[in-house]
């Protein structure tokens, strides 16, 4: 791996991107669009606060989970991840070239989705919102990886969208938008305590009511960086250079 | 560097009983076969008898069950051939939503290679006139030539070519064809595969294939000499007819 085949992927994943104007709009505005929507479901009710800053957390997360495991599938199915693999190109350049670039979008999309759930929506965030939008970040990065990671595993564009109920339903049932986590099941309970939305969302309704301090915000922070970090490298070494 | 043929190195390929599945059924059953260096060798043989699976062995992307490959010394798809090895897959790999420098450029940066080869490929492959379109704009036969100018980049000194003149008009082919000579003269080995029989003619070896084993491993007169036809085409028929393979490989030691 070298930082400069890294960079270049990065470079280029994005210059295919500029190239389709729409899928930036879509990237950029879907989130945002979408929590806007859930906002005006609830405006006769006060319970947007409440379910607010979970929708924070969950569609930029499912929309570049989904945008990420489709890229680099179209990259399987064109022929050219096997022609880079013939290169010196190393798996690791690739996969972190491609989270880095979709990091980036992630940015972008975040900090105009927090914008507009606050400032159009009429979020109410008693806490910092730099640190709003360091969650939010964080979680839409953790989508990058996780499809990173989906279509190291995945062989199809089919089997790309099924890991999306796979993998991110579950984490949106039991992550607490239903009903809270403690009142859970159990096990259920259990198991929530280990899956990364869980904690972003956590998080970001923490920030909303200003129930806790800015540590234990960077603990789950911490994690949630556990987790992108554990998915990057876990798709690396699952991606081949060589195929049967 | 790629200026000399050094015959004394020995073959730029040794492949020894390789055997290959693919989806779970055989695809190569004990393959043996030198590629001699400096020269263009041709891969014939009807679609679906091998000619990918052996390709993609040469250059590590294909998982193989058992046997040796070499190539320039050392084992296939080993992490200092990648830059040295170039490898035009049969489906055209460029990305269409780049256009044709944008792609050269990402792809030369990956093989490492000087920024002025991007120009050079460029125009050794004829592609100035469309350099800035996207390549998914283009006609096949030119996001072909695309593919195929990725792989001259960094001058490597094995180019693995899968059919890189299907679908080309005769002028281009011929075109190509010349740049193919040019690239053995300058000492690099060339690996070409086609379905069609009568490009075998510009090649200066054949290695004829069925069935994911050898039909013949000669120079073109000596294959025709050896069936006494005059076309590769019925030279392909007779040897199936024989059963009686045609092997006659060029020795490390036979000086060119």
């Amino acid at each position: 791996m070298t930082l400069s085949r890294t960079f270049a992927t990065t470079g280029r994943v994005l210059t295919q991107i500029r190239h389709d104007p729409r899928t930036i709009g879509l990237l950029l505005v879907v989130p945002s669009l979408l929590i806007g929507l859930v906002a005006w479901i609830f405006t006769d009710t006060d319970l947007f606060a409440d379910i607010g800053p979970a929708m924070i957390a969950l569609f930029p997360f499912i929309v570049m989970f989904l945008v990420t495991s489709i890229a680099t599938l179209r990259e399987r199915r064109n022929g050219t991840l096997e022609r880079l693999f013939s290169m010196p190109l190393g798996k690791g350049d690739f996969i972190l070239g491609y989270a880095l670039a979709f990091g980036l979008l992630a940015i972008f999309q975040t900090a105009i989705a927090v914008s507009f759930a606050v400032w159009v929506c009429g979020l109410e965030i008693e806490g910092t919102i730099w640190l709003l939008f360091a969650v939010a970040v964080a979680d839409a990065l953790l989508g990058t990886a996780l499809g990173l990671l989906a279509s190291a595993f995945a062989r199809s564009e089919f089997q790309v969208v099924q890991f999306l109920p796979l993998l991110v339903f579950p984490q949106i049932l039991l992550g607490g938008i239903f009903i809270p986590r403690d009142q859970l099941p159990e096990a259920l309970e259990a198991i929530s305590e280990w899956l990364p939305l869980s904690f972003a969302i956590d998080a970001l309704r923490a920030v909303a009511d200003d129930s806790k301090d800015a540590e234990w915000i960077a603990a789950k922070l911490l994690v949630i960086g556990a987790w992108i970090i554990g998915s990057i490298v876990l798709g690396s070494i699952t991606l081949r250079r060589r195929t049967p | 560097m790629v200026n000399s043929v050094d015959v004394a190195a020995g073959p730029a390929v040794v492949v020894r009983d390789l055997h290959v599945r693919r989806a779970g059924a055989p695809v190569l059953h004990g393959l043996s076969l030198d590629v001699p260096r400096g020269r263009i060798v041709g891969l014939l043989g009807p679609s679906g008898c091998g000619k990918t699976t052996l390709m993609r062995s040469l250059v590590g992307v294909q998982v193989v069950d058992s046997g040796t490959i070499e190539v320039l010394g050392l084992p296939a798809g080993s992490a200092a051939l990648r830059a040295r090895v170039a490898y035009v897959t049969q489906q055209v790999s460029v990305y269409d939503d780049l256009t044709v420098r944008q792609n050269l450029a990402y792809f030369r940066r990956v093989i490492g290679a000087p920024a002025s080869d991007v120009d050079s490929v460029i125009e050794r492959t004829d592609l100035g006139s469309v350099e800035g379109r996207l390549a998914g704009s283009l006609s096949g036969g030119q996001r072909g030539r695309v593919s195929l100018a990725a792989a001259l980049l960094g001058a490597p000194e094995v180019l693995v070519l899968d059919e890189p003149t299907v679908g080309l008009d005769p002028v281009l082919r011929v075109e190509l064809w010349e740049l193919f000579h040019r690239l053995a003269e300058a000492g690099a080995t060339l690996l070409v595969s086609s379905h069609v029989m009568d490009e075998a003619k510009r090649c200066d070896r054949l290695l004829l294939m069925r069935d994911g084993a050898l039909l013949a491993d000669d120079t073109v007169p000596g294959v025709l000499e050896a069936t006494g036809t005059d076309d590769v085409e019925t030279a392909f028929l007779r040897l199936i007819e024989r059963g009686v393979p045609d092997l006659h490989p060029e020795t490390g030691s036979e000086v060119a």
